[in-house]
């Protein structure tokens, strides 16, 4: 840990004990070393893979939203002369049902999935029987021959009306939480204005490229049943489906391969994974199973879907006083992997940026007949960003403030961090580490020449167009702790391999540890291979979610790499080189004197080579050049920024053009700004499909209506803006030597706050969006009710 | 999202592929040509037909010329075949200008203008353009052929007047007369999704006054149709933004709209409004 404070630190200076200043591959724009198998069609995605003799699973889905199972006749489908098996509920009965990340929060254990329906369905989608067969189509076939008589019951389907019957006896009001600091009473009757908004978030989710999939076998020769297939935390989740199925872990492997996209959905423990590895253990034949769009639109996490009434009490100056927020959050039918994560998430980061001294919090989570909901890319932030910037736009137009300027008057000042709040999100305290949001919002109105804009904005304004220009401050979190190890090791040939517990979901993880491990080694970053998503090679890792990679497994493969840089010297100097450690480094992958520069080194290969098992390397400590490192972290890191969007309204359809989008956004330090702005370009078209195109809907009776890319839409090119991102680094985090604070989700947490706004400021009325997505009908219709076009 | 199985019987010529169709066609026989309906529709299992007839293999079909007239159109001419105009008139420059709102460049490159007038989709474009200028359906069979006016072709939601054992040999298009204008409009939530509202204005420019109008709208009903009383407005009159927009309130209040749980027939009712002055100002000269 360094001893300086985050304001002394400047790249190129930060040291921690015996770490080299070297950064010759960290903060540059190196070119992705993951790119070539993507671009050459040898990616190894899970439906790539095939092994011999394998089986083809076909889920059969629900079509009830809520029924009670009278009976599943799958007599027809086990006549057909492919079918190879068929199973419901009744014969996966030893299943218990699927486990959520541990957590302090009780009660939610009744609302957990089975693999397969028993005695009652409760979304259309949910799998109550799967069935196989030698071949895809005929698996298909035959999943079409099973069918199931039940007795529909009234559907849920909102969570902010009044609650209903989850199973005989269990409200589907699954929990309540509550969250409180500060004297929020006193506040309200205190305040000078009390402003209040009511505002919802539409359900919409992350929607990878590549579908679901996992293909599933036993090796005999190891007595492991291999995964293929799952990104994200292959480590939890193999020791959960594991579990499930009651093998030991250690006889259980995971491998990811290539992971078409990540986005918070893909990887979790679905039931479709645990069948196929139940599949291959009780057939012991490899099992494969992908699903196709339609099935991932009905059955693969949904997310977003909340209601937030939020009361900010202020001062006669603008000044927050305390916030009262109430959040209704649509669970859908089941609590899976994540149990209340994502309200517990938007309750606990709601209040964002802002220095709020009391703030009282109630989160209704509720269970209804849709899609199972969980996380997406800013989980919880995504909606809770939005709901306090609408209150934030809300009380400028209420004190005539501008909006940037009842910003500047409740920013958590600069000075002021680390910065406690005397409340938990996931169990943790929190505690932002840094920042100086003042300093980043003056940056950025440099960087969009606010002032050009605004007289631009007014320009065309005069003409009679309706644009307008709005802002989403938010403030993120990311390295979620609180330990990540990783494996360096170099071979003869001098080339370097990292082994790390991360996933990679195209992201660009192998470049950015190969970055890291590069210059603390002292090697070239190309000659580093990451080996990530596997659970044979390494036995812990955590994964790749919640914008934590680049800080746990990236401390870690520093801390790993200083340790074999540390052990070559060592080696070098008592073995290979006349020489004090002290006058040694590594440079370009040659152990070389500092005192002698232009003399010829060693390269690390051949120290490698004498570091191999003999008698002297076994008296030195441990034969080979390898070398593991653990990271901790105290707490989270929590980058933050601000999303500002210019849109053009057309009166006469209602459609919303977003014509430019700009991020700027405080990483701490950026290991490859190409890669940080890659991703937050991607979280900018998410964070658009959610604030104007992506919703699931459902008809009265529960029926899902978005199950195809014609009727969920997604921004394609056509719809995007450019986006220009502004980078900085000026409040590195504490809480790791390079001062890394996450990259993930910045494109996306402040995307439905910016466009509400900026749409509010286009028409001309504060306030007037309260729903996401804005569609075109929706916004019309507005238009027309409030007599901003002839009704 | 795997089709079921059928049966695939490709044609080498128009008239081997008329008699597949009437040995096939009582057995659930569809014909394919472009595909981008039929197959996406056999994968979501919503059509299971037993045999295709595939058409694609009949080089007269993929024919497009000039003849008596009009622009006669064959079975497998694909979208793509208007992204430069197929013939030099405003009819060509009109149907160049159409297609690009078309769904997506790839699915140009395989659906084609018959196939959508087959399909008889509301939110086709080739639809509306057939009903509003007049198009003439050639019908082939065993039987013989027939000739379809738009008029009697379209006969509800993806309805047509085709019979069983028919296939669209040819669709006949009337050449637009010099000095015509014509322009289209459609709005849609993106760029090449099924449109929500969209119209085709066409004239022909008589020294300022606007003759032979027609006003057509598509993805509005449940079928395109010329909108004669807006037509009236404007049939013998200098053409003028008043103008078209009275003409434009006239079709919003005649159109019975299409609903769906996202769109009111409030809104299609003011889109398509909006529809037909924007292809009045997109009508080329």
């Amino acid at each position: 840990m360094s001893d300086h404070g985050p304001s002394s630190l400047k790249h190129g200076e930060r040291h921690n004990g015996d770490v080299n200043p070297r950064r010759k591959f960290v903060g540059q724009r190196v070119t992705r070393l993951e790119d070539p198998p993507l671009v050459t069609g040898r990616g190894t995605y899970v439906g790539n893979l095939n092994f011999p003799h394998q089986l083809h699973m076909r889920v059969v889905r629900s079509t009830y939203a809520n029924a009670i199972i009278r009976s599943i006749d799958t007599s027809a489908a086990l006549a057909h002369p492919g079918c190879r098996g068929v199973w419901t509920g009744a014969d996966v009965a030893d299943i218990p049902p699927i486990t959520f990340r541990p957590t302090s929060i009780q009660g939610l254990e009744p609302y957990r999935q089975y693999i397969l329906a028993r005695d009652r369905v409760r979304y259309v989608g949910e799998p109550i029987a799967v069935v196989f067969a030698d071949d895809p189509y005929v698996a298909e076939d035959i999943a079409d021959l099973v069918t199931m008589d039940g007795e529909a019951l009234p559907v849920i389907l909102s969570a902010d009306t009044a609650p209903g019957e989850f199973a005989p006896g269990l409200s589907t009001e699954a929990l309540v939480l509550r969250k409180n600091f500060g004297d929020i009473e006193s506040a309200l009757s205190s305040a000078f204005k009390v402003v209040e908004v009511d505002v919802q978030v539409g359900r919409h989710s992350g929607v990878p490229m590549e579908n679901r999939g996992a293909l599933a076998r036993i090796d005999h020769s190891r007595d492991v049943l291999e995964c293929y297939g799952q990104g994200k935390r292959p480590h939890a989740h193999r020791d959960a489906v594991a579990t499930l199925i009651g093998r030991s872990p250690a006889s259980m492997h995971f491998y990811e391969g290539h992971i078409g996209g990540g986005f918070g959905v893909r990887g979790e423990i679905y039931p479709e994974d645990v069948l196929t590895c139940l599949a291959a253990q009780r057939f012991d034949r490899p099992v494969k199973w992908v699903e196709d769009r339609r099935e991932n639109l009905l059955a693969c996490n949904h997310s977003r879907e909340q209601r937030h009434v939020v009361r900010g009490a202020f001062d006669k100056d603008g000044r927050l006083l305390g916030i009262d927020a109430k959040l209704w959050h649509d669970q859908g039918a089941y609590v899976r992997t994540h149990g209340a994560r994502v309200p517990d998430m938007a309750m606990g980061t709601l209040i964002g940026a802002y220095h709020v001294p009391s703030y009282r919090t109630v989160g209704y989570v509720r269970m209804t007949n849709k899609t199972p909901a969980a996380t997406y890319r800013s989980p919880g932030r995504f909606e809770s960003t939005y709901a306090c910037e609408r209150l934030m736009d809300a009380a400028a137009e209420q004190f005539g403030l501008s909006r940037i300027e009842i910003r500047r008057r409740n920013l958590i000042p600069k000075e002021a961090y680390p910065y406690a709040r005397a409340m938990e999100i996931l169990d943790h305290a929190v505690e932002l580490d840094s920042g100086d949001f003042a300093g980043l919002l003056e940056k950025t109105l440099v960087d969009i020449r606010w002032d050009e804009l605004q007289a631009q904005v007014a320009a065309r304004r005069a003409k009679g167009e309706l644009v307008g220009v709005g802002m989403g401050f938010f403030m993120e979190k990311g390295g979620l702790g609180p330990v990540d190890g990783a494996k360096v090791t170099v071979d003869t040939k001098g080339k370097v391999q990292v082994i790390t517990g991360a996933s990679s979901i195209g992201q660009g993880v192998e470049t950015v540890m190969a970055q890291i491990a590069a210059d603390a080694l002292g090697v070239e970053y190309r000659d580093v291979k990451v080996i990530h998503g596997r659970t044979d090679v390494l036995e812990y890792g955590i994964g790749s979610h919640a914008s934590r990679a680049t800080v746990m497994t990236g401390g870690a493969t520093r801390m790993a790499a200083l340790n074999v840089r540390r052990k070559a010297l060592e080696f070098a100097s008592r073995h290979l080189v006349e020489a004090p450690v002290e006058m040694l480094d590594i440079v370009d992958g040659q152990v070389v004197r500092i005192d002698r520069p232009g003399e010829p080194g060693i390269p690390i290969g051949k120290v490698a080579a004498a570091l191999a098992p003999s008698p002297a390397t076994v008296e030195f400590g441990n034969p080979g050049l390898t070398a593991e490192g653990w990271f901790e972290t105290a707490g989270m890191t929590h980058p933050y920024g601000i999303h500002t969007a210019l849109v053009k309204v057309d009166p006469d359809t209602g459609e919303t053009k977003v014509e430019r989008f700009h991020v700027a956004y405080d990483i701490g330090c950026a290991i490859n700004p190409m890669l940080v702005e890659g991703q937050i370009v991607g979280g900018v078209a998410q964070g658009l499909g959610g604030a104007l195109f992506e919703e699931f809907v459902y008809d009265e009776r529960g029926e899902p209506l978005s199950v195809t890319f014609a009727d969920y839409l997604m921004p394609t090119a056509n719809e995007m803006p450019p986006v220009d991102v502004l980078l900085t680094e000026d409040a590195p985090s504490p809480n790791n030597a390079l001062g890394m604070k996450g990259a993930g989700e910045a494109g996306i947490t402040g995307v439905g706050a910016a466009i509400a706004a900026a749409i509010d400021d286009a028409i001309g009325i504060p306030n007037a969006i309260t729903r996401l997505p804005v569609t075109p009908q929706r916004l019309k219709a507005l238009l027309k009710q409030r007599g901003a076009v002839p009704a | 999202m795997k089709a079921g199985s059928f049966e695939w019987h490709p044609a080498r010529s128009a008239d081997e592929a008329v008699a597949l169709l009437a040995e096939y066609a009582p057995q659930d026989g569809r014909v394919i040509a472009g595909g981008q309906s039929l197959v996406p529709s056999m994968a979501l299992r919503l059509a299971f037909p037993s045999h295709l007839i595939d058409i694609n293999g009949v080089e007269e079909f993929s024919r497009v010329r000039v003849e008596g007239g009009d622009l006669v159109i064959g079975a497998c001419v694909r979208h793509a075949a208007f992204h430069a105009p197929v013939e030099p008139g405003p009819l060509g420059r009109l149907l160049t200008q159409v297609v690009h709102n078309i769904a997506h460049y790839p699915i140009r490159q395989r659906g084609t203008f018959c196939g959508s007038l087959a399909n008889a989709d509301p939110a086709s474009e080739w639809c509306l353009v057939a009903a509003t200028l007049g198009a003439r359906m050639v019908a082939r069979s065993v039987r013989g052929e027939r000739v379809i006016e738009a008029s009697e072709w379209f006969q509800g939601i993806m309805t047509t007047a085709l019979e069983e054992d028919e296939l669209l040999a040819e669709v006949r298009l009337p050449l637009l007369p010099a000095g015509s204008r014509a322009g289209f409009y459609e709005f849609s939530r993106r760029a090449g999704d099924y449109a929500l509202a969209m119209a085709l204005v066409a004239w022909r420019d008589d020294g300022g006054t606007m003759r032979e109008v027609r006003i057509g709208t598509g993805s509005v009903e449940v079928q395109p149709r010329r909108i004669t009383v807006a037509e009236a407005l404007l049939e013998g009159r200098v053409a003028s933004p008043d103008a078209i927009a009275a003409a434009a309130a006239a079709v919003s209040a005649d159109v019975d709209p299409l609903e769906d749980i996202h769109t009111t027939a409030d809104y299609r009712r003011d889109l398509v409004g909006t529809a037909v002055r924007r292809a009045y100002a997109q009508a080329g000269d």
